[in-house]
């Protein structure tokens, strides 16, 4: 296969990517930054950190007859290690510092209008660490007083009410496990390769086991009028005071939930802290942190994020208007763009799968560019509306090679390729992109995202 | 009637009222129900057929004024932004206003998309501007302040006349003036019921084949080489252990079969992004320009809507007073077109920021 080679048809000046003088702009400001960087490294080594050795050698016998990291005992293991609670709350190793989530340079000019990246292409299992967790702020974010905060529920109920924390936390919850992905998710590859890693495509995901209350039992506990009421508002507490419609059949189902949980402890301050919306399968925006009110209503609401962003354009100028469903999506998350593959052999490919209808049934992989494809092991639990990792064996001859995954949900809907998307949806519709993912290894063993025709 | 049979009765009311609570609640103890007073001053949304829009009016030429003041050093002073927030105005024609289709947006060559373009109800601006702004200090506006800001905002994307006052009473009749008021579909199947009647089947059907299936690939896009480090170092966004690395992309990337280039592992450590140089004076000050949202507008040592604070740093140098003064009261003209408006943060806290400021702004 010789097609990795950039032909004459290849776009070279990606509509949503930084220009040179952007570029500049991002160097000069990370040039401090890195020089500190630089610096710390060396003090590090200088101080004798014991860090893994180079790269890409494989695991050959060394002429003296054994590796030396076997011969001579380390530190470790001829010394006494540090005591209990040296760190009251546990943070990971010094050696995965690399592992943080990060802004995707030139895309908002604020920080509190902003997003931040998850590492996926580090990351294991379903679960997103919560230190790890995206960031979407509209602006900014707050580490609320828990004791302080309050939620209201009014509009078509009987009695409108409000509760504290502490009443909320005494009613049953339940935990579960749900992925929360931003509309915008993988936008800016809409029209062509615009970022080089999975981070950047689609960090915009994270998953969570969440715990909370049903909303529908704070709506019974008010007398909501579930005929009429169609409709709920949901509100946050912060500046942006974010509003969002729900429908009303989502809520009796059980499924909505007033979280205060997240994977064991509660939800971070970026999250939402001490109140969120989960809504499980629709897109983050409508996963109102900060939560302080719902509203039952009668009609949908048209607020800011659903009248002037989160609409999706149409090629015929029309915009789609309460898009909420994330639909069936999958990437590979390892290899993937911006990683370098250490030699040929075996690789386990690995990667995650969703969707907002419910759960994984299948996912196919290939790497040849969508020619042939195989299904991957899915690895328990397969969960409504979470994410589900997928794993297959592969081994890598050193040639070139185009990799995919293809996922079905249990609709019996099979996720589209770009051309499918960009046929019915044209190239401008910001959100809701879940077309299958391309990354071209290389010979040298660099991955590349890439977009095929 | 004798004690016991009053005791009786008694007993037998409490009970009812016992039965009547549990009717009422499976959780007695927990919520209240909310005042009047509470419900008032939380309940503040405004739907498109205007329900919750509170009486009130404001005139073009008054939110002309307090465009200026509080707006128009993020949007413009023509609502056309500057390079960090969106356009507000502008791509909308008297056509679109008779149709209630804004053309430009079927054009694939037309640069942008403001919010005149897409908003289709006049409820979503009123509601946003009085839930949200000013960025800075959301919900300070009087409901007058947000009749004429959103009155000022339509007025420039010539939806209403000069002399126009918008008032609960009229809104309706601008409603009907959108430009895009005709330009929104629930026709998908991307929402979670069926409230709005669209459809069931999703707008994309992949099927699945396994032997030879697409046509051979070909690469349509890729980054250009430019780009290459343009997101960082993704040596230092990779785990140093595993299957792979992050490529160094401060190199130009390795020919094929050429040993493949990443960052030795010791440089990959310890890349945690803050820096531990930072002197514990600069960090408070730098939490007070957090706290008090400078920030929004200023980077320590980058142009935002106003200039860096190390620019700021180079140009008044030991001006503490002056520094205190610019912080206080606003500004214009000294950095560019974009005013900064006056501040209220305690004077305590400005000194400080001007001192800062003064003696060099260092992170």
């Amino acid at each position: 296969m010789e097609q990795h080679k950039p032909s004459g048809r290849v776009q070279k000046a990606p509509e949503n990517f930084l220009d040179p003088a952007g570029i500049r702009t991002v160097f000069a400001e990370g040039k401090k930054g890195r020089r500190d960087f630089i610096r710390n490294a060396f003090a590090a080594a200088a101080a004798g950190a014991a860090a893994p050795v180079a790269l890409a050698q494989g695991n050959p016998v060394p002429s003296e007859g054994g590796d030396p990291n076997i011969l001579n005992l380390p530190e470790h293991s001829v010394g006494l290690g540090q005591g209990v609670a040296v760190e009251g709350y546990g943070k990971p190793s010094k050696y995965e510092a690399n592992l943080q989530r990060r802004q995707s340079p030139g895309l908002t000019q604020t920080t509190q209008a902003s997003v931040s990246f998850a590492p996926l292409q580090s990351l294991f299992g379903i679960v997103t660490p919560s230190g790890l967790h995206f960031e979407r702020h509209h602006q900014g974010w707050w580490d609320i007083d828990p004791s302080k905060h309050r939620l209201m529920i009014n509009g078509l109920v009987k009695t409108p009410k409000v509760f504290t924390m502490d009443e909320i936390m005494r009613l049953p919850s339940v935990s579960r496990f749900h992925f929360i992905e931003c509309g915008a998710n993988t936008a800016v590859d809409w029209g062509n390769v615009a970022v080089p890693t999975v981070q950047y495509t689609h960090g915009m995901i994270s998953c969570s086991e969440f715990t909370g209350v049903p909303l529908i039992t704070l709506l019974e506990m008010a007398g909501a009028d579930l005929k009429k009421g169609k409709f709920i508002l949901a509100e946050g507490a912060d500046g942006s005071s974010m509003t969002r419609t729900i429908p009303m059949s989502l809520i009796t189902s059980g499924e909505v939930l007033v979280a205060f949980g997240q994977n064991g402890e509660m939800l971070r301050p970026e999250n939402g802290y001490p109140l969120r919306l989960v809504v499980p399968g629709v897109q983050g925006v409508s996963w109102v942190k900060y939560l302080r009110r719902i509203e039952v209503g009668d009609m949908p609401y048209a607020t800011k994020d659903e009248a002037i962003h989160y609409i999706d354009l149409m090629p015929d100028g029309t915009h789609r208007q309460y898009t909420n469903i994330q639909e069936c999506k999958s990437v590979v998350t390892t290899p993937s763009g911006g990683q370098v593959l250490l030699d040929k052999g075996f690789y386990n490919i690995t990667g995650l799968a969703w969707s907002g209808k419910g759960k994984i049934k299948r996912v196919d992989v290939s790497v040849d560019g969508g020619r042939n494809w195989r299904t991957a092991r899915l690895e328990t639990p397969v969960l409504s509306k979470a994410l589900t990792r997928f794993n297959i064996d592969w081994v890598w001859d050193g040639k070139p090679a185009i990799i995919q995954s293809r996922a079905q949900d249990d609709t019996g809907f099979v996720q589209p390729t770009y051309q499918q998307l960009r046929k019915v949806r044209g190239t401008r519709s910001i959100y809701h992109n879940n077309a299958i993912q391309s990354w071209l290894v290389q010979e040298n063993g660099e991955v590349k995202n890439v977009q095929l025709s | 009637m004798s004690s016991f049979r009053k005791a009786l009765l008694s007993l037998a009311l409490l009970a009812t009222a016992g039965v009547a609570v549990a009717q009422s609640t499976k959780f007695p103890g927990i919520g209240r129900e909310a005042t009047p007073k509470e419900v008032q001053a939380w309940d503040i949304d405004v739907r498109p057929d205007f329900k919750g829009l509170p009486p009130g009016s404001g005139s073009v030429a008054k939110g002309q004024d307090v465009w200026e003041a509080k707006c128009a050093h993020c949007h413009g002073v023509f609502g056309e932004s500057n390079e960090v927030f969106s356009p507000l105005v502008g791509g909308t024609t008297a056509e679109d206003v008779k149709t209630g289709r804004v053309a430009n947006l079927s054009r694939t060559d037309y640069p942008g998309r403001t919010t005149l373009m897409k908003v289709s109800t006049v409820s979503t601006l009123w509601d946003y501007i009085n839930r949200a702004m000013p960025w800075t200090n959301p919900k300070t506006l009087t409901t007058e302040e947000v009749y004429a800001v959103t009155a000022f905002l339509l007025n420039l994307g010539n939806i209403v006349p000069d002399n126009y006052v918008l008032s609960d009473k009229n809104i309706a009749e601008v409603q009907a003036r959108m430009p895009n008021r005709n330009g929104m579909t629930t026709k998908h199947a991307m929402w979670p019921g069926s409230e709005f009647g669209g459809t069931a089947k999703p707008d994309t059907a992949n099927t699945i084949c396994m032997k030879n299936c697409a046509p051979e690939p070909k690469l349509a896009s890729l980054l250009p080489d430019f780009a290459r480090n343009a997101h960082g170092n993704l040596a230092e966004q990779n785990r140093i252990v595993g299957p792979q690395r992050g490529a160094d992309t401060t190199r130009p990337e390795g020919k094929a079969g050429a040993p493949v280039s990443a960052a030795p592992a010791a440089a990959v450590v310890a890349a945690a992004p803050a820096a531990a140089s930072t002197g514990s004076d600069s960090k408070a000050v730098i939490a007070l320009l957090n706290k008090h949202s400078c920030t929004a507008c200023h980077g320590v040592d980058k142009k935002i809507v106003g200039p860096g604070f190390n620019d700021i740093a180079k140009k008044h140098a030991g001006k503490v007073d002056y520094l205190q003064d610019k912080i206080k009261n606003g500004g214009a003209g000294v950095w560019g077109p974009v005013p900064m408006p006056a501040q209220s943060l305690p004077a305590a806290d400005a000194q400080r920021i001007a001192e800062w400021i003064s003696k060099g702004a260092s992170k």
